[in-house]
């Protein structure tokens, strides 16, 4: 018995003496925090890595709200020296808690000024991508029916239990929409156009992948709705990632004036870094054409950078929003909560 | 001193990677002055999470049992072809991630699933008769469907030592079959109930996956709340008031369980309840009724994912109602191509060998660390009983909180190890602990004194009485226990998905990152995937059930 005691204390300091030995952090590696969706070229990286005698690490933290919490959990002693994935619903509370150092880059003279929301350039934007509804075309045209083209559209009696989404209290696009619709409707009208959708069986689930994957009906899933809120670029994924090579996209995006949402992201350079040279030199490598080219294969988003030529699978089947929503995102920041607790009440309860 | 020897492991190891960030967090959240003027409303939202929380978990639970049970019954009794085959592929759900169970239900019972359409055709039906997906069914079939192997395991073991002279000798003085059950099996094997039903209740009381994705967004629980402030609202003192309360609640009901089941002490048998053969018709009724039942349950929802793996659905040209379905191999094909040229590609063997790591390592952490507590459980003293109900909080613990905790607790020195690989299997030991312990304990109490004794008395030295006597009676726990850790490792996802390096994913990671982007490539990727993982966990399952550890297996 005793021995066998001797064996476990001895197996478990070997536990603890491994898990205290440490990739040393060098003075030539950068930490970059980001969301579960990141993706980028291994070439991209290795050619920054080469160029600039560095090894990138890349700290992927959940989804957007929970990347952004931990770095603000963890401010006194910094994961990381950059973050990106700060979105416009969580720009005005990452400022409130401080977390960024300014950087005028030198590359935000190129970019539009409607993508640059802090005018501290404690945040600078590098992709937007629209959260639009996506329709089935077969199912429209099977069934003899009109695409819807307004949100107005969707209260109409031939749409009943047609149109599936995610819960904004737990899915970005969710959120995304429901601003859309504060937007578009005004924040004293919203709630009737949701009991409207309500009452015309308005399917919500959790999350994307259930609303897409399960729900929909152009997706691999085969679900019972063919309307979804997803993104404008899906279609392009769609086609990218056929089965079998497609000529032309199976679903389309509402991409109508006030229909959608856009959501821009931010990069930062986090308070504390040891490595200020590098990281800006990291976000000037995320504003440049190289990056900006690469990201809309990746994350199906769109550059925000004008010279970055889009892929041609982009400019045939990705759709952008003609008028996208707008609300300013200190409006988001301190409505959001009641917004989506009056939702819940409205459509859940 | 000595009392203190076989605890100081797993305390230590407790105290470091749970109980320290789970407290740092919550000191950080617990924020009053945030809490101010709106106490009302925050505990309404604490009151209506906690009573549906408990309602469901209760519920889930005595169903649980109702099918656990008699499938306990069935595994610990009879001899049937492919009784091995049929038992491990009961443990696979339990390794599975939500997303992957969620999508197998909806092929199995969704609107356009295999029942509905089939229902649909046989009485002319123009919609789905079955409404499954966010209902309260689905989230108590998904629960008993993920737990059932719980009960199978620790009841069916406990039932297997059973020492069949007790039944006998109430025969012998002319009690019938159903009494000499409700009589003398029943209560002999209350432990082993009260422990499985307390590890499956704490399941369904922190359950989270399966609320959200197939419950969808009208329920719930403690956890999903916490989930929804903590990360969505970044209200960091609701999360925590939220996650105080689920762990109050956690050992309220481990103090309970440590009461209730005591000091008791099964006789057991060193020799295996015979196995009786299917030969009458009361048995093979029985038999097949419980086959029937546990398929339909377990396997068919499973089967679904393989099925779609291998097969392509597109619509015939032009006409999306008409879909020619062939075989395929391409999403096993693309799985080995990294199309995109991604950093964060992993092959899919990669991702297995990552996960198959992990798992291995939780499996030596948490039995290294968890026999010596369960030995010291068998005869408990003062320590013993006071430190019994803390061994059970990591169940009880929101992953996403500690998930936090983590981060602000192992980010500096000296405890820098966020980035270290071992991160992953500390913090599913922390989970497996728990099971570990509740699987050796009933069996380690179960060996009766009187054998050691008369090893000691006929000559043999403490550590010989010890291996020649209570090592072959609780081998097959200890391999029930690692298959546990192992099970609970392989299929995590919410701290994994947290700890994880991006380079390093496990299956369920690399099985969610394709579900995340749209595209038929990529959804059948992810089938691929999650069959590779099934495939995985049924193969390790039957070779650790087939394995005999040294000396255990002699008779």
């Amino acid at each position: 018995m005793k021995r066998l005691y001797l064996i476990t204390l001895l197996i478990a300091s070997l536990v603890a003496a491994c898990s205290g030995v440490q990739p040393a952090s060098h003075s030539d590696s950068l930490t970059v925090m980001t969301h579960d969706s990141f993706e980028v070229s291994a070439d991209l990286v290795s050619t920054f890595e080469q160029a600039n005698n560095v090894k990138l690490v890349f700290l992927k933290s959940g989804d957007a709200g929970a990347a952004l919490n931990k770095a603000i959990l963890s401010k006194d002693a910094p994961l990381a020296d950059v973050f990106y994935g700060v979105d416009n619903t969580f720009l005005s509370r990452a400022l409130a808690a401080d977390i960024f150092e300014p950087y005028n880059s030198s590359d935000l003279k190129t970019i539009p000024a409607e993508f640059q929301l802090d005018q501290g350039n404690n945040l600078l934007p590098v992709d937007y991508g629209d959260v639009c509804i996506n329709f089935d075309k077969a199912y429209f045209f099977e069934h003899n029916l009109p695409v819807p083209q307004t949100l107005e559209d969707l209260l109409k009696p031939d749409y009943k239990g047609l149109l599936v989404m995610e819960n904004p209290a737990t899915s970005s696009p969710g959120l995304a929409f429901l601003l859309a619709t504060i937007a578009h409707f005004g924040k004293e009208n919203y709630l009737d156009y949701w009991q409207g959708l309500s009452s015309n069986g308005l399917v919500v689930v959790g999350d994307w992948s259930t609303a897409y994957y399960t729900n929909f009906s152009a997706s691999s899933g085969h679900g019972s709705q063919p309307l979804v809120v997803s993104y404008a670029s899906s279609p392009a994924a769609e086609v990218i990632y056929a089965e079998t090579k497609l000529t032309e996209a199976p679903t389309g995006s509402l991409t109508g004036p006030g229909n959608c949402f856009r959501q821009i992201e931010f990069v930062g350079i986090l308070k504390g870094t040891q490595q200020r040279q590098l990281a800006e030199k990291f976000v000037d490598f995320m504003l440049g054409v190289q990056f900006q080219q690469d990201m809309p294969l990746q994350m199906f988003v769109y550059p925000v950078n004008p010279q970055a030529k889009l892929p041609p699978e982009f400019v045939q089947y990705a759709q952008v929003s003609e008028q996208p929503a707008n609300l300013t995102p200190s409006d988001i920041a301190s409505h959001r909560d009641d917004w989506i607790a009056a939702w819940t009440d409205v459509v859940l309860h | 001193m000595r009392r203190f020897l076989p605890w100081l492991g797993a305390s230590i190891f407790l105290v470091v990677f749970f109980f320290y960030p789970l407290l740092r967090i919550l000191w950080l959240g617990l924020d009053w002055s945030g809490l101010e003027g709106n106490w009302d409303q925050v505990a309404r939202l604490a009151g209506t999470t906690l009573w549906f929380t408990f309602y469901q978990a209760i519920l889930s639970t005595l169903l649980t049992l109702l099918v656990g049970l008699p499938g306990a019954y069935l595994f610990a009794h009879y001899d049937f072809a492919g009784k091995k085959l049929v038992k491990a592929l009961t443990a696979v759900p339990f390794m599975l991630p939500t997303v992957v169970v969620a999508a197998g239900f909806n092929a199995l019972l969704g609107s356009r699933g295999w029942v509905n359409v089939v229902l649909m055709n046989l009485f002319h039906l123009e919609t789905a008769p079955i409404l499954f997906v966010n209902t309260m069914s689905a989230i108590l079939l998904a629960h008993v469907f993920y737990n059932t192997t719980i009960v199978l395991r620790l009841v069916g073991n406990a039932w297997m030592r059973l020492d069949p002279r007790l039944g006998q000798a109430a025969r012998m003085l002319g009690s019938k079959p159903g009494e000499v059950f409700w009589k003398v099996s029943l209560p002999l094997l209350r432990p082993a109930i009260l422990a499985a039903g307390l590890l499956v209740f704490l399941f369904d009381f922190t359950s989270f996956g399966v609320i959200l994705l197939l419950g969808g967004p009208h329920f719930a629980t403690l956890e999903v709340e916490i989930f929804i402030q903590s990360m969505q609202m970044l209200n960091l003192p609701v999360a925590a008031l939220l996650s105080i309360l689920q762990l109050l609640c956690t050992l309220v009901f481990s103090v309970l369980y440590s009461r209730v089941v005591g000091r008791v002490n099964v006789p057991s048998t060193p020799f295996m309840n015979p196995m009786r053969k299917v030969n009458t018709w009361p048995a093979r009724i029985f038999v097949s009724g419980m086959l029937i039942l546990l398929i339909s349950l377990f396997i068919l929802p499973m089967a679904a994912l393989p099925l779609r793996s291998f097969a392509s659905l597109d619509p015939a040209m032009g006409q999306r109602t008409v879909f020619t379905a062939h075989l395929t191999l391409d999403y096993y094909r693309e799985l080995f191509i990294n199309r995109s040229g991604s950093l964060f590609y992993v092959p899919p063997i990669q991702a297995l060998v990552n996960s198959l790591s992990y798992a291995g390592m939780t499996v030596l952490i948490s039995l290294a660390l968890g026999f010596p507590v369960a030995s010291a459980l068998v005869r408990p003293g003062r320590v013993e009983r006071a430190l019994d109900p803390f061994l059970m909080l990591p169940l009880g613990a929101s992953a996403v909180t500690l998930g936090l905790g983590y981060i602000i607790s192992f980010n500096q020195s000296p405890l820098n190890f966020l980035t270290s690989s071992w991160l992953v299997p500390l913090a599913h030991s922390t989970i497996a602990l728990p099971f570990v312990i509740r699987s050796l304990q009933p069996a380690l109490a179960a060996i009766p004194d009187d054998y050691r004794k008369a090893a000691a008395v006929l000559g043999a030295p403490p550590l010989r009485a010890w291996f020649a006597v209570n090592w072959p009676l609780v081998g097959r726990a200890t391999l029930a226990a690692g298959t546990f850790a192992f099970t609970v490792s392989l299929g995590e996802f919410g701290a994994t998905s947290i700890l994880a390096r991006p380079e390093s994913p496990t299956l369920p990671l690399a099985i969610y990152r394709f579900l995340s982007q749209p595209g038929g490539l990529n959804y059948g990727q992810a089938m691929a995937m999650a069959s590779l993982l099934m495939l995985v966990a049924t193969l390790a399952i039957l070779l650790i059930e087939r394995m005999r550890l040294p000396g255990s297996g002699s008779f």
